[in-house]
């Protein structure tokens, strides 16, 4: 056998094939949607949020930590580029590294606290993480509490693309989108997302291999929560506002929903999901407060049905990573 | 010497100066590049280390043997109590260098949680274990398996969702860096794929090389988990009863195997199949009730009346 060589050992050529067509089908997909009537800022939207819960499905699908206070990268990132944006007066770029810089900084904080614990343990610790946060912001002058940060100046990024047109903001959307979603799928793809995966496989084996697991676990949540900032940031400029129920701790549950609805260590099943439940909110926005009881029937059913969501059980039907 | 000592010895374990037996045969290449602390430097006294290094001289001139060269892994009085009940207690367990020990005993015996003692996976309450002379009774488990003691588990520890190639590829990473650079494609781990294939085809896994480790039967995963801790290329080994659970036919074949690894490394295991005991191991310690009843090779054992009666009971002993 060892006559085989590196190049004729397939680790997974298809797979990798199979998800670059994808994002590629994606990307070109949303690309056209300025050119259709599809109503744009419902798009933006759900793009942030897909952003917010692929970066939460690096957690939770390839470390196998469900943090249930991802809410707090969000409204943290939002908070700070909103105020950076509307009181410094700083650029759209700035901003954004602001809220970004904020949220890894949070990140490195709650990890460091909540990292140790696992299971159950872990999801309460950053629960509770994000309600301390939640308390400080309701209570905080520059969030302006209940009021939130309105009327945010969408502006000039890099001085060129002017952010208040709808279809400009939208181009600058999507790119943030793809590279965040290309940033987690290099990690997933990368020497550290196997050791991530090694850990979420079988922890102990991971330890008797000599890895010291935490650090690892440390370095997805930085990661997850950096990248969630960011998703936060871009939502402010399509918003223009930033409100408490960013920080919620029911976003946090919504945000566990996209990515089980998608399909949970999936790599396109987040965005799935996320447009899924955005969806739901924007059209059946008539049933007024019946939304919530029509998402939690369709968890149920999720959860009792397709357990491993929509994009879940397409791979699994075709026997393809997706 | 004892400078050397000093300089290789890894964060969070007890500074030289405390190990009972310093006597110049540690191998700061096995402590892996990196890990030295100062802190470790700080916290050991002068006069201790005067003291250290006048021992090691006086070892030196007189010739004395040194244990530690001839056991890689020593412990005194290990003892491990849950809540007033002793799972291990005063264990004394003396592991030559290159040879096969066997740990046996019957069921609730304490070899598992022994195992998990020596690996650090548990704290012990008391006693003291000492790998390579160095005392590693408060690191890391981790730490333990980088200095190269390396254990399986009972239950067979695969990666299910990760090829068998990928699998052993993971325990080949960990050494090379790398591990933490999210930014790379992962096909920089190609470079591994050479050594993977070999390991592989040494436990007979050639053509399982691109089956996910969950697809494979039960023989062949217990044959992927010693090819990944071969990957780590461990001067020691713990198996925790490699054979349980398999068939005749895997049964030869992990022995063969377990065999002809031992030419090179140090393996203790955890087997409940005497008749592989009988085989392979150069000599048998029996614990029953969490202490050591009897050591000696299977013949000696089992002309042993306590042994005898450990297992059968005292009825028909």
């Amino acid at each position: 056998m060892s006559a085989l060589t590196d190049d004729t050992i397939p680790v997974t050529p298809r797979a990798m094939r199979d998800e670059m067509m994808v994002f590629g089908a994606m990307a070109v997909l949303l690309a056209l949607v300025p050119l259709t009537d599809i109503y744009p800022f419902f798009v933006m939207q759900a793009l942030c949020f897909a952003l917010l819960a692929c970066a939460f499905n690096l957690l939770i699908g390839y470390g196998g930590l469900l943090s249930f206070g991802h809410a707090m990268f969000l409204g943290t990132a939002g908070y700070c580029s909103a105020h950076a944006l509307k009181v410094w007066g700083v650029t759209p770029e700035l901003g954004i590294v602001v809220g970004v810089a904020a949220a890894a900084a949070l990140s490195v904080v709650t990890g460091f606290i909540s990292i140790r614990r696992q299971g159950i343990y872990f999801s309460m610790i950053t629960l509770a993480l994000s309600q301390l946060l939640y308390f400080i912001y309701l209570q905080a002058p520059f969030t302006h509490g209940e009021d939130g940060i309105q009327g945010i100046p969408q502006g000039y990024l890099f001085g060129i693309f002017n952010l208040s047109k709808p279809t400009v903001l939208y181009y600058v959307v999507l790119a943030g989108f793809l590279g965040g979603f290309l940033l987690i799928f290099r990690t997933i793809n990368s020497p550290f997302g196997e050791v991530l995966k090694s850990i979420r496989e079988n922890e102990q084996r991971a330890i008797s291999l000599g890895y010291k697991t935490d650090q690892y676990k440390l370095l997805a949540f930085i990661l997850s929560g950096t990248l969630a900032g960011f998703a936060g940031s871009l939502k402010v400029f399509v918003a223009q506002n930033a409100s408490l129920t960013d920080v919620h701790w029911t976003m946090s549950g919504e945000i566990v929903l996209m990515t089980l609805v998608g399909g949970l260590g999936t790599i396109f099943g987040p965005v799935v999901g996320a447009f899924v439940i955005i969806a739901m909110q924007q059209y059946l926005a008539g049933f007024g407060q019946w939304v919530t009881v029509i998402q939690g029937v369709i968890f149920v059913a999720c959860v009792l049905t397709f357990r491993r969501g929509i994009i879940g059980e397409i791979a699994h039907y075709f026997r393809r990573s997706l | 010497m004892a400078h050397r000592n000093r300089r290789a010895f890894p964060r969070g374990s007890f500074p030289p100066c405390l190990i009972h037996r310093v006597d110049g045969i540690f191998r700061p290449e096995a402590a892996g590049p990196g890990r030295f602390s100062k802190a470790s430097r700080r916290a050991c006294p002068n006069r201790e280390k005067v003291a250290a290094r006048e021992m090691a001289s006086r070892r030196r001139l007189t010739g004395e043997i040194c244990l530690a060269d001839e056991f890689i892994l020593e412990t005194h009085g290990l003892t491990k109590e849950f809540a007033g009940f002793f799972a291990v207690r005063d264990v004394a367990l003396k592991v030559r260098r290159g040879s096969i020990h066997a740990l046996i005993g019957p069921n609730g015996a304490g070899k598992t949680t022994c195992f998990n003692l020596l690996t650090k996976f548990l704290k012990p309450s008391a006693g003291q274990i000492l790998y390579k002379g160095q005392d590693i009774t408060a690191m890391a488990p981790a730490d333990v398996a980088r200095l190269g003691l390396v254990r399986s588990f009972q239950i067979s520890a695969v990666f299910p969702h990760l090829t068998a190639l990928e699998n052993v590829r993971v325990a080949l990473q960990r050494q090379h860096g790398s591990s933490f650079d999210f930014w790379r494609s992962k096909s920089v781990l190609d470079r591994f794929n050479g050594r993977a294939m070999e390991l592989l085809s040494d436990v007979g896994l050639s053509e399982f090389a691109n089956t996910p480790a969950v697809e494979m039967p039960y023989g062949r995963k217990r044959a992927l988990e010693i090819a990944t801790t071969l990957a780590l290329d461990p001067e020691m080994m713990l198996l925790d009863e490699p054979m349980a659970g398999m068939g005749h036919e895997d049964i030869d074949k992990i022995a063969a195997l377990i065999k002809r690894i031992s030419a090179k490394h140090t393996i203790l295991m955890v087997e409940h199949n005497l008749s592989v005991v009988a085989n392979l191991s150069d000599i048998i310690t029996v614990l029953t009730r969490g202490q050591v009843l009897a050591q000696g090779n299977y013949a000696e054992l089992s002309k042993d009346e306590r042994v005898k009666e450990a297992y059968l009971g005292a009825g028909h002993a």
